[in-house]
């Protein structure tokens, strides 16, 4: 976002349980990215790995998980180029966007940069990073995208 | 025959289109009024127990709580009355709601509408109001539009089956050629595969000509108990097949970017409930919010094999006069998406097809109809199956 500083300004916590532990929520998933650290969670009960992590395993309902860190690579499964954009993301048009599976599994949804719009191919590897600007208010998230090998 | 769930007996829509200074309660009264002036034996403030009516977005109006407001000015509080939301599909499940209501015996006789006003508002702003139903942390805040996500099941739908840019061109002229026949449709005006092709990119494929457009309208239906549909008209539909299912909020969970998994679901239910097929089917409004949309409902719906809907749209399968006519009020396309309005507006033509009402669109022996409703990515889905009732 064009109005958001360089750097965070004042500190980004982690929300943990009573014992310091880190819970699986989706502002420590960002806090996450805000440390350039792409992380999932494994389910305590049935093992599945989920990126972004939720409160209740989908696959077996368990509710306790332990953080993994993901490798950050993976393979665009779709993608399309956006001429029309919201509001927030007119300065940026066109650009792509795209769902990559991941090497651990998951699929997540995000913008694909360095790369021109016509070299990009369904099937290609990309790995992670992320911008630098952290909005200074709600949603304080540092946005991840993905970009060729 | 199977047993009728509930009976529509009156329809009413507003002009659909660019309503400029007319607001969302005014258009749900135009509607409303047509709807009761239909039907003569209907007083409404003495017959109608509630209403049930679907509607997207607070943001364009500035205006929430409309489910008091939309029913004091149809003239009929102090009656119960039950908004509903599920985005595009928001009055598929006021509409189904209602069938709830009077399968379980509490009323006899509902309005069931739907409304949104949305073009005071710029394009941007639009797409920015719309895409809320997609998942804020994990897709707007990435930059993706509705046209985005759906532009990705077109570019996974092209690469898995072959479907190519002039097919999708074709739904879009043909839902066209449909609405010049439809007095209420926003859009009148013929257009052909080379507009669409050389239209402006919105999200690649997907350009202009195969988007909806953002649009302003109503939608109501008058709904009873099957054994009392005669007393209000000699020609009622029946509803006989109800399904509605759920998927999730972001599609990148998914595993096949080229399927509805609700269009199938709800399908189902819907067909089992009716003790019917796909084959059975004589005329069908489905969700057309984007060309590709259409060759996927045709798949999750039935119509034909995965990967065959560009074939079928190639060999007009789906125009008025054809094996199938889909879409004969328009569709999305070129009747028009007030989002809300768009549930119900699809069971008002389906209604009027079966009743022969019509007019230069009227299908010739029409007796089963269908309707798909989809919300957001295909996160929310519906389909109702419906059966002349003289």
């Amino acid at each position: 976002m064009p109005d958001t500083p360089a750097k965070p300004e004042g500190k980004i916590s982690f929300t943990t349980d009573d014992s310091g532990t880190v819970l699986p929520t989706i502002q420590n998933f960002y806090n996450y990215c805000s440390e350039r650290r792409l992380m999932g969670t494994k389910c305590a009960k049935c093992g599945a790995i989920d990126c972004p992590p939720r409160a209740i395993c989908h696959k077996c309902l368990c509710n306790r998980f332990q953080w993994v860190e993901f490798k950050g690579r993976g393979r665009l499964l779709t993608y399309t180029i956006i001429h029309f954009p919201p509001t927030q993301f007119q300065a940026l048009a066109p650009y792509a966007v795209g769902i990559v599976k991941l090497d651990e599994g998951p699929q997540l949804s995000a913008m694909i940069k360095n790369v021109k719009v016509e070299e990009i191919r369904i099937g290609m590897s990309l790995r992670v990073d992320y911008e630098t600007a952290i909005p200074k208010e709600w949603p304080r998230w540092a946005r991840y995208f993905f970009k060729p090998e | 025959m199977v047993a009728p769930i509930a009976s529509i007996v009156s329809v009413g829509i507003s002009k659909f289109g660019v309503r400029e200074g007319i607001y969302s309660r005014e258009l749900f009264a135009e509607a409303e009024e047509e709807a009761v002036n239909r039907c003569p034996n209907l007083d409404p403030q003495t017959d109608v127990q509630a209403l049930f009516v679907g509607m997207m977005s607070e943001s364009y109006e500035h205006q929430a709580h409309v489910a008091p407001l939309l029913l004091d000015w149809v003239g009929l509080l102090p009656k119960p009355a039950f908004r509903t939301e599920g985005a595009c599909a928001s009055s598929s499940i006021a509409l189904r709601s209602a069938l709830f209501s009077i399968a379980s015996g509490i009323y006899d006789i509902v309005l069931v509408g739907g409304v949104e006003k949305m073009t005071h508002v710029s394009t941007t702003g639009v797409t920015e109001i719309l895409a809320m139903a997609s998942d804020f942390p994990f897709e707007q805040w990435h930059g993706i539009s509705f046209p985005g996500i759906f532009g990705m099941m077109a570019v996974d739908h092209m690469h898995r089956y072959g479907t190519t840019e002039e097919q999708l061109a074709k739904v879009a002229v043909k839902n066209h050629e449909h609405g010049v026949l439809n007095e209420k449709a926003h859009f009148q005006k013929r257009i052909s595969v080379g507009d669409v092709l050389s239209s402006q990119p919105v999200a690649w494929p997907l350009k202009l000509y195969d988007c909806c457009p953002r649009s302003d309208g109503a939608s109501c239906l008058i709904l009873t108990s099957p054994k009392i549909a005669k007393k209000f008209t000699d020609t009622p539909v029946n509803i006989i097949g109800s399904g509605h299912a759920q998927d999730t909020l972001s599609l990148s969970e998914r595993n096949n970017f080229s399927t509805m998994q609700v269009t199938k679901l709800a399908s189902h239910q819907a067909y089992s409930m009716a003790k019917l097929t796909p084959q059975d089917i004589d005329v069908a409004e489905v969700h057309d919010c984007f060309t590709i949309a259409e060759i996927m409902a045709y798949e999750d719906l039935g119509f034909c094999n995965p990967g065959e809907g560009g074939k079928m749209i190639d060999e007009g399968q789906t125009h008025i006069g054809a094996r199938i006519p889909i879409n004969t009020s328009g569709g999305l396309k070129a009747k028009g998406h007030p989002v809300g309005a768009t549930g119900v507006a699809q069971a008002c033509e389906i209604f009027m097809q079966l009743t022969n009402q019509a007019g230069k669109r009227q299908v010739s022996n029409a007796e089963i109809g269908l309707t798909q409703n989809v919300g957001g990515a295909a996160s929310t889905g519906l389909v109702h199956v419906y059966q002349r009732g003289d």
